[in-house]
């Protein structure tokens, strides 16, 4: 069976010499062994938890600092394929370290303004109704290097906090109603089991409309650096306020003005006053092949490929310029979209071999088309920090070699 | 047949149970009024929720040197972490410098902060007196408080920010707005 198909053929082949190979203390790769037969030699047995190829060497983008506890590393986006990120490669931000929980300990309590405080085990959770949903996450401050002309030179740096997972996991709204929320509430307070509690205060309306309690990432219980074992996904929402470690909500009656909704994660503009609960992320995109740091090599075809999202539902069009803006093109956005989630574009490229900039602006269903960063500037001025969104331009240089183009 | 007769008894039940807002799984169990007051420690802006306890920024000056200074650096500034002083003028400058004097709106975000998340490597290890002397320090580095002001669960919440005005909502209106 497995001798009778020509690419099971081709990959066993390759896949052997290169267990040869890494193991030779990671002599250089084998020429290609596409034509070769079948070597004769088996490969590995099964596993039971599987590794990806010793071939592939993708990793989060990480910055040494004084606090690696208080840090964030980046998804490569340009090394993700569709629209799920690898878990293993989904952006980190923590504010005190990953801590190491034991779900048979860990508890969502829910008190403060509700008929009947509780508290639900893991065991508790997983038994009430579940959904599965697709979402991005993105932290607020992502692409803070977009405020500056330049912007950052490559999609790690530029859009890496930003990742898309399948969460698994009970409504809020359910865990709420089994504790009964009173009529005076109007907002909650979720806190995370971390070093230092980290907390944010989130209106009842979201809570109730398509906040999520999840346990599972991509098929598996949520990584330990996303939440494990309860994280909340407020589907659209800034990164900070999708509270990792769940472990607590109280229900209140107004915000309670923590220092991540105050001293962070609030806009500051020209005047000296800063906006305050900026929750939605507004709508993004991003070529991510090509984009900075890569080569094309030779002139001829090339496809266009990137992401775009939107806080705030689905993405309705990407428009894709290979002329640094004088012209714009539909790029194809690869079904199932789902809201507020990455949706995965694509354009058919024939590159001539002459210089130019690549560039995608996108729009959501809600008609906001995604802006440039002198319209930014415009509505928010220069210092806001979080929540730049504007589009980004890739330069193609003569030589095939991509930067970030100026825009 | 089985089936014919439960579902019709579930449905009814479900209803029931809305109608009254009563529990509808039965899973989860009571969380007792004690466990809910032990990890009921944020501070909203009115300091419902603050602990017994009291300290000046004379006790804090103390706390500050040995649980701070290393970070914060001297009088709360150049060290290797966020400066904790400063004044709202400073928000309109080419570069901006957000610290606890010139951009957080309540002192007690302040308290809450330092009790749960501080110092960064032993957070939760100051007790509450440390917690408000260590509060009272940074407000009196801010010149927001005198050095011998008593801060406590009823003067905390009395501390006005030079900030506190400095803050509009979301103005971006939300979708289909
Ligand atoms: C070992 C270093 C260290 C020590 C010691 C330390 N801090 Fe911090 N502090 C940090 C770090 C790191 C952060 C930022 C944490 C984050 O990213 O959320 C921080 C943040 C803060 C902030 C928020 C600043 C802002 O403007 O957002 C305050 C206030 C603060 N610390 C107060 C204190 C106080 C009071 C003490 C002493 C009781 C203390 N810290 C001790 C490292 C330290």
């Amino acid at each position: 069976m497995q001798r009778r198909s020509p690419t099971r053929r081709a990959f066993l082949g390759s896949s052997a010499l290169a267990g040869a190979a890494w193991s030779a203390c990671q002599a250089p790769a084998p020429e290609s062994t596409a034509d070769t037969a079948s070597t004769g030699t088996l490969g590995s047995p099964v596993s039971r938890y599987g590794q990806r190829s010793p071939f592939e060497n993708a990793t989060r983008g990480v910055r040494t600092t004084l606090t690696p506890e208080a840090a964030s590393s980046r998804t490569p986006l340009d090394e993700t394929y569709g629209i799920i990120t690898p878990s293993a490669l989904h952006f980190e931000r923590h504010h005190a370290g990953v801590p190491e929980i034991d779900p048979a300990n860990h508890e969502l309590m829910i008190h403060g303004l509700v008929e009947r405080p509780m508290a639900f085990s893991l065991e508790d959770i997983k038994r009430l109704p579940s959904v599965s949903r697709v979402h991005f996450v993105e932290c607020s401050g992502n692409s803070g290097g977009e405020w500056s002309p330049a912007g950052a030179p490559n999609v790690s740096l530029s859009h890496g906090l930003a990742s898309c997972s399948e969460w698994t996991g009970v409504p809020l709204r359910i865990l709420l109603e089994e504790a009964g929320v009173r009529p005076e509430a109007g907002w909650i307070l979720a806190e995370g089991a971390d070093a230092c509690l980290m907390q944010r205060s989130i209106t009842l309306e979201k809570a109730m409309d398509d906040g999520l309690v999840a346990y599972g990432q991509n098929g598996e219980a949520i990584r330990p650096e996303q939440g494990y074992p309860l994280r909340l996904i407020l589907p659209g929402w800034e990164g900070n306020t999708n509270v990792k470690w769940l472990r607590r909500i109280k229900v209140t009656e107004g915000p309670q003005y923590v220092k991540d909704e105050t001293s962070k994660y609030t806009e500051l503009m020209e005047d000296g006053t800063a906006w305050i609960f900026t929750f939605e992320m507004d709508a993004k995109s991003v070529i991510t092949r090509p984009s900075g740091g890569h080569s094309i090599g030779s002139p001829g075809f090339v496809e266009i490929s990137g992401l775009a999202w939107s806080g705030r539902g689905k993405i309705a069009r990407v428009e894709v310029s290979t002329d640094g803006g004088s012209s714009w093109s539909d790029a194809e956005l690869q079904a199932p979209v789902y809201s507020r989630a990455f949706t995965r574009f694509r354009l058919p490229w024939e590159w001539d071999g002459a210089e130019t900039v690549l560039l995608s602006r996108c729009q959501d269903e809600t008609g906001y088309v995604q802006p440039t960063r002198a319209l930014l500037i415009e509505e928010r001025g220069t210092k806001s920090a979080y929540h730049c969104n504007r589009i980004k331009g890739w330069r193609v240089a003569a030589d095939g070699s991509v930067t970030s183009a100026e825009v | 047949m089985r089936k014919c007769r439960t579902v019709p008894i579930l449905l009814l039940s479900l209803l029931t149970a809305q109608a009254i807002g009563a529990q509808t799984y039965g899973l989860g169990r009571p969380l007792t009024a004690d466990e809910a007051r032990r990890v009921d420690i944020t501070i909203g802006p009115e300091g419902r929720e603050l602990p017994e306890g009291s300290g000046t920024a004379a006790d804090g000056a103390q706390v500050y040197e040995v649980r701070c200074k290393e970070c914060h650096g001297d009088l709360g500034v150049g060290g290797d972490q966020a400066a904790l002083i400063g004044v709202p003028e400073q928000l309109k400058e080419a570069r901006p410098i957000k610290t606890v004097g010139s951009f957080w709106p309540y002192a007690t975000t302040l308290f809450d902060y330092t009790r749960r998340a501080m110092p960064f490597e032993e957070p939760g290890t100051l007790s509450d007196d440390q917690v408000y002397a260590v509060t009272a320090y940074v407000l009196h580095l801010n010149g927001i408080v005198e050095e011998d002001f008593e801060l406590n669960r009823e003067t905390l919440p009395d501390v006005k920010m030079p900030n506190r005005e400095g803050f509009v909502r979301d103005p971006r209106g939300q979708a289909g707005e």
